[in-house]
């Protein structure tokens, strides 16, 4: 994952940021799949959505600000900000010195929406999930995560319908949707941006708009 | 259990809860097979399901009243018509007839301010979803997962046992809401109660408030013990008779029958809200009353059904940019014009409905500055306040967030002016706790009487109470395993680092699955009912 190839300037920070990164990569990923993961049948609670929504924009924000949210140009070289979020266990670890004052709410980045591949600007598609990066993070992958990718990638498409077997015949459009998106993803790049540009925002109730993150999920087999 | 004599016709019926007298035998359609329903001296009624037809695994059971005395067929006036099935568990049944029935009473020690367990009532049903006692405290309303309302009446106190304060016993039973469909959005609609607010008492009759996902209903509770005899064109089953052998006329006189206590929706509030109803809440003037779901709030005249004004709505009109829910919402105590709501950001809006239509702008705006030491990307979500209480003088307001209690004066709005730790111990396990949405868990918090004292829930079946004069706490634990009837209950400790003592228990042995969210507290005794899941636990103060 890129984030381990940069170098923080300040040293007590260089052994303590990569796994701090990738941390934040693995809760940034559980935040995701969460998103896509609710319920089909009943309407999805739009507290959680909202709550994990703002928690992945945060971690974006932070991301963004660190410079690790681009790939080619390592843009944190010359930055000595070390106002970061402070964590909780490694994510979880008591307070640094330095906290960040909250981010500028006028700052772009906090635009981003859930796929931040698509909006970031200066960001080539792909972004955080294009080609090296789930497969370094594999093995740092919350257990959790391991598990549903496991599950997801080492079956055929159709069988994603099984993860959500509980849903009833309304959802017919989802084999679709993903037989679809298999095929569009393939062309690589053409795929990215056209699935960027169906980017659904996570609080909004209803099944169509949670395809839109269902995409999402099957993106990121299809890339690894 | 003994074999009942008589049995019924089978057939298609549909039986209204509360009206099958004394133990009867239900056969199934297909293959004859007999079940029993549960008589323990309190006769069990079933109710229907229709999700669940040909299922016997499945039971909805509900509690009656006390037995007639000869078993009669299930017949018209009982509510009995086409429709689906009674069915049965019989393997779960029995079990619950033990649980159910009144320990007998130990000797008790003499010890002040004690609470014990004054017996609990496994109902085996769906998980307890809402807990409220009445204004009187003489009723206490439980609705669960599965759309019904369980109501319990206080004992009227005998003189002969002047150490045992009356008790609970199952009033009655209903069910409020069904499952629903939405065609439009091709979702379920969960039956799940929400909320329950009871009114206060006008008349002879109580009623209440209930409500799931969608729709609020009122419901009216009303008793008949009488009944009227000696029609003259009907006879004593209900069938008319020939006119031609009616020769004498009579008035027909109301006898006294045995107790039934029936629910009855009296009013449906439904089409009003897209997202889902978090609170409801009376207003004091008892004419109008509010619901909230996540965006909106909207204010009900209990006349009128098929409109209701909003006074608040924080949707954004582009849906992209929303970023904060309201989460509760409650009327002031007193001022009827005046009510409050929590959001997901941690924040609590008063507002006064005098000043504008739609309440958009507060009046008054309650935030505590963020502890810069403490912040982390859990931050925001465990500040989302998950319930709001106002004390009963109506000049405090309490707030329950993940981690904390805060009470806030309402004159002064820039912090709280207390701040209870429920389990601080969790802070370092939030990543955990997040992944396996334990985080999101919206605990309840609740005032006691004199608003000296307030309880909130935690997990393991733990729930806490804090002293507001004497700054002190103590955890107690409403489990089966751990109290008898009539036994005092322990305070418990969770050990957070360092040695472990013998009664202690580790933060990493506590059961994340066990929480209990929904507590009560009777409105002028030291009464608390909590549910721990889908049992209900009534504890009272221990009295010399």
């Amino acid at each position: 994952m890129f984030a381990r190839g940069l170098k923080r300037k300040c040293a007590e920070d260089e052994e303590a940021a990569p796994a701090y990164s990738l941390q934040r990569q693995s809760l940034l990923d559980m935040s995701l799949v969460k998103l896509q993961l609710c319920h089909m049948l009943v309407e999805p609670n739009l507290c959680r959505s909202v709550l994990i929504a703002n928690t992945v924009r945060q971690i974006q924000e932070e991301m963004t600000q660190d410079g690790s949210w681009c790939v080619p140009v390592p843009q944190t070289a010359g930055r000595a900000s070390r106002d970061r979020l402070v964590s909780t266990e490694i994510l979880c670890r008591s307070a640094r010195e330095g906290a960040r004052p909250a981010p500028d709410p006028g700052d772009p980045a906090s635009e981003l929406q859930v796929v931040p591949a698509a909006q970031a600007p200066g960001v080539p598609p792909g972004g955080v999930w294009d080609g090296d990066g789930p497969r370094e993070n594999r093995g740092s992958f919350h257990k959790s995560l391991d598990q549903i990718f496991e599950t997801l990638e080492s079956q055929s498409p159709g069988a994603v319908e099984e993860l959500f077997s509980d849903v009833d015949g309304s959802y017919y459009d989802l084999d679709a949707v993903l037989t679809g998106m298999v095929g569009g993803a393939k062309s690589g790049q053409d795929g990215l941006e056209a699935f960027a540009s169906t980017a659904a925002p996570p609080p909004s109730a209803g099944c169509k708009s949670d395809l839109g993150e269902l995409d999402h999920v099957v993106e990121i087999l299809v890339e690894t | 259990m003994e074999e009942p004599e008589q049995g019924f016709a089978a057939g298609r019926h549909t039986c209204r809860p509360g009206i099958l007298p004394g133990p009867t035998r239900v056969s199934s359609p297909q293959d004859d097979t007999w079940n029993w329903c549960v008589y323990l001296g309190h006769t069990m009624v079933l109710q229907p399901s229709e999700r669940h037809y040909g299922d016997w695994n499945h039971r909805r059971l509900g509690p009656w009243c006390s037995p007639t005395g000869s078993p009669a067929p299930l017949s018209c006036e009982t509510g009995c018509g086409e429709g689906s099935w009674i069915l049965v568990c019989r393997l779960l049944v029995p079990t619950q007839v033990s649980l159910l029935s009144m320990e007998e009473d130990i000797d008790t020690r003499k010890i002040n301010n004690s609470f014990l367990r004054d017996h609990s009532y496994a109902t085996e049903a769906d998980i307890i979803s809402t807990v409220e006692f009445n204004h009187t405290g003489e009723l206490l309303a439980t609705g669960d997962k599965g759309g019904r309302v369980v109501i319990f009446q206080r004992e009227q106190e005998s003189k002969n046992q002047v150490h045992r304060r009356g008790e609970y016993n199952v009033y009655s039973t209903f069910q409020s809401h069904e499952p629903e469909f939405d065609y439009l959005k091709s979702l379920e609609i969960e039956e799940k109660i929400n909320k329950i607010r009871w009114l206060p008492q006008q008349n002879a009759a109580y009623f209440l408030l209930s409500t799931n996902d969608k729709t609020v209903k009122l419901w009216k509770v009303s008793e008949r013990d009488k009944r009227p005899e000696g029609y003259n064109l009907k006879d004593e089953e209900g069938r008319l008779r020939d006119p031609a052998t009616i020769t004498t006329l009579r008035v027909p006189v109301l006898r006294p029958m045995d107790l039934m206590v029936e629910a009855t929706p009296r009013r449906v509030f439904a089409n009003a809200h897209t997202y889902h109803i978090n609170s409801i809440s009376v207003n004091s003037d008892y004419e109008t009353y509010m619901s909230a779901d996540d965006l909106r709030i909207n204010l009900w005249n209990f006349e009128i059904t098929n409109q209701s004004f909003n006074i608040v709505d924080i949707k954004p009109a582009n849906m992209e940019e929303l970023t904060e829910v309201i989460t509760a919402a409650e009327f002031h105590p007193h001022h009827c014009n005046t009510f409050v709501y929590s959001s997901s950001k941690g924040t609590i809006r008063l507002c006064d409905m005098r000043a504008s239509a739609l309440c958009d702008r507060h009046t008054k705006f309650f935030e505590e500055p963020e502890d810069p030491s403490n912040r982390s990307f859990f931050s925001e979500i465990i500040s989302s306040i998950s319930d709001v209480k106002f004390s009963h003088s109506g000049r405090y307001i309490m707030t329950r967030d993940y981690l904390t209690v805060k009470v806030w004066d309402l004159n002064m709005e820039n912090r709280p002016i207390e701040t209870y730790q429920v389990h601080d111990y969790l802070r370092s396990k939030l990543c955990s706790l997040y992944e396996n949405d334990c985080i999101f868990d919206k605990f309840e918090c609740v005032w006691n009487g004199s608003d000296s004292v307030i309880m909130t829930g935690s997990y393991n079946n733990f729930f806490r109470m804090f002293d507001r004069n004497t700054k002190r706490d103590v955890t107690l634990e409403a489990s089966r395993e751990n109290s008898k009837p009539r036994a005092i209950l322990k305070p418990r400790k969770v050990c957070v680092g360092g040695k472990r003592r013998k009664d202690e228990i580790s933060v990493d042995s506590l059961d994340f699955s066990k929480k209990i969210l929904h507590t009560a507290w009777h409105p002028s005794e030291n009464i608390i009912a909590v549910a721990a899941t889908n049992n209900l636990y009534i504890f009272q103060d221990k009295v010399n």
